[in-house]
């Protein structure tokens, strides 16, 4: 078994006519949480979009476990075990909580252990089961896009940006539920806010401008003010 | 919002008809009349709805513009016509049992054409111009216009009659309200295509996707699911709707002519648009409000009949910009 779930290798991809990777390179261990770092606009959110193939890579390599899924639909990475959190949640406001969880759940139906697991993570679930998803508030709303991602057996969840627009409560929860998640599957985090990816992450990438500018253990960043400050201000710096 | 503004909006909009009905009886008057009025505008506003509701979920589940969908309504309407003339000792038969069969034929043959055009419409001609939509109006407007053209080869440029079975001819006479048989039918079977469809969608797993993927198609597929094979499904229930309704409109007028479609094309947006996108009851709404203004209107001011449906959509978006009902709360 590889001792990485998830690698990307030299990949480009474009959204209409701008080319935002160029040539993302980056290894995800198997387990555990790992974080990919950069300022707005460095191409974060289009990594795991080209990961899921929701957005296709022109060129290079992406390769979950053994197999290249770069050209796969995503209905079809989605079935291999990968989940997806975007920025946005993506919840169906229109759907009750139990609607949007039975949707990720497949034709199977639940399963009562992981079920009842979500629930003690996120009590709001079952207490808000059959009311509509739009009217909970944004701390339920992620809670609930995390509910979803774990409702069935996961290889890789990849999630964005869960944090943002949370209140310090609602966030110590995430960790908390995070640390939980992680002990049975792999998650890819894109953050942020420095402080919740450090609390999480032991490997840490930061993505700069479509391109990887450093990879590493979390730790040694975390305790690396001047790394820190090099590797998020030179982020910063280069689009002053 | 007041508090009693957020209660209409949630609850009271899909009362907005019987709200409609109530107010329109002081301005006729005449209480025959105002039932007549009533009873017609409830059955073309089922009617509207069986060919408009296929065309909200189109719209809101693959943000496709079909300005074709008229074109299974022209051959709807055609293809029952021609099955009852075919049908002609069974539709004229004295037999309710023969009656029946020649309604079901007919209404089960433009089904049927239904469901297999609108396999192949959307194979061909929509397929290739998802998420362009000056394409999808382009070749859409075009297939309608080509779809008018094979409609006028086949059955000519003169008005079709259409046999009305003689179960559906007559009136019930209710003190001095005469209803017309059909009207009732019409409305009957427009409230049994909402029922099966409200029950599909809200009490089957293929309706759970299809209100997902409504609000957000791509997330759909990020759960696993295939959301272009089930729009080819939707299509073609929504080309069959349109199909029935077109049967149906086809009865009621009793001469079709192969503009049909197109005449129709301008109510179907209208509800679509009034009842808001990808909702099944919005478009019940909006259809029913169209059929009712259509008739109080053409008789308290026949003159304003022409601009009524458009006055209702313009002050209905002044109020609802996203529609009535919407699928997608924004």
């Amino acid at each position: 078994m590889s001792d990485f779930i998830l690698r990307l290798d030299d990949v480009h991809t474009d959204i209409a006519q701008y080319r935002i990777l160029h040539g993302v390179s980056l290894d995800v261990p198997r387990g555990g949480v790992h974080v990919l770092l950069g300022r707005n606009g460095a191409g974060k959110t289009t990594t795991l979009r080209t990961i899921m193939g929701l957005w296709r890579a022109r060129s290079g390599a992406v390769v979950l476990g053994h197999r290249d899924i770069s050209a796969m639909h995503t209905s079809e990475i989605a079935r291999l075990g990968v989940a997806y959190v975007p920025e946005n949640m993506g919840i169906f406001g229109g759907l009750t909580v139990e609607e949007n969880l039975r949707l990720a759940a497949g034709p199977a139906g639940f399963d009562p252990g992981r079920l009842k697991r979500i629930f003690t993570l996120f009590p709001a679930m079952e207490k808000f089961r059959d009311k509509s998803a739009w009217a909970l508030s944004g701390g339920q709303k992620q809670m609930l896009a995390i509910s979803r991602a774990i409702i069935e057996p996961r290889q890789l969840i990849l999630i964005d940006e869960p944090t943002k627009g949370l209140a310090p409560a609602i966030i110590r929860a995430m960790i908390d539920a995070f640390r939980d998640i992680a002990r049975e599957t792999t998650i890819l985090l894109v953050e942020q806010n420095f402080l919740f990816a450090s609390s999480l992450g032991e490997t840490v990438a930061v993505i700069d401008d479509g391109r990887i500018v450093h990879r590493g253990v979390m730790a040694e960043l975390a305790a690396d003010r001047d790394l820190q400050t090099r590797l998020l201000g030179l982020s910063l710096d280069a689009h002053h | 919002m007041n508090a009693a503004g957020a209660l209409f909006s949630r609850f009271g909009i899909a009362f907005l008809p019987a709200i409609m009905v109530v107010a329109a009886l002081p301005l006729i008057g005449s209480f025959s009349s105002w039932a007549t009025l009533s009873i017609a505008g409830l059955a073309m506003g089922m009617m509207i709805f069986m060919m408009a509701s296929g065309l909200s979920l189109i719209f809101g589940l693959m943000d496709v513009l079909n300005f074709g969908h008229s074109a299974f309504v022209t051959f709807g309407a055609f293809i029952a016509a021609s099955t009852l003339a075919a049908l002609g000792g069974w539709v004229g038969a004295p037999s309710l049992t023969l009656n029946l069969m020649a309604l079901g034929a007919a209404i089960g043959a433009a089904a049927l054409f239904g469901l297999a055009a609108g396999y192949l419409f959307e194979r061909v001609i929509v397929r290739p111009v998802y998420r362009d939509h000056l394409r999808q109006i382009l070749i859409t407007m075009g297939a309608l216009i080509v779809a008018e053209q094979i409609v006028l080869a086949i059955w000519g440029g003169s008005p079709v009659a259409v046999p009305r079975p003689a179960l559906l001819t007559g009136s019930i006479i209710l003190g001095d309200v005469a209803i017309e048989i059909y009207r009732l039918f019409a409305f009957g079977l427009g409230l049994a295509a909402y029922v099966a469809l409200h029950l599909m969608l809200n009490r089957t797993r293929i309706g759970l996707l299809i209100r997902a993927g409504v609000e957000n198609r791509e997330m759909v597929e990020a759960l696993g699911y295939r959301v272009d094979r089930l729009f080819i499904a939707v299509f073609m229930a929504g080309s069959a709707l349109a199909a029935v309704g077109g049967a149906m409109w086809a009865g009621y007028q009793g001469l079709i002519s192969a503009t049909l479609g197109g005449e129709m094309l301008v109510l179907v947006f209208i509800v679509v648009i009034i009842g808001g996108l990808g909702s099944i009851q919005g478009s019940l709404v909006g259809a029913l409000m169209v059929g009712l203004l259509g008739n109080y209107v053409a008789f308290l001011f026949p003159k304003l009949s022409l601009a009524s449906n458009m006055l209702l959509m313009l002050a209905i978006l002044m109020w609802r910009p996203n529609g009535l009902l919407p699928a997608v709360k924004r």
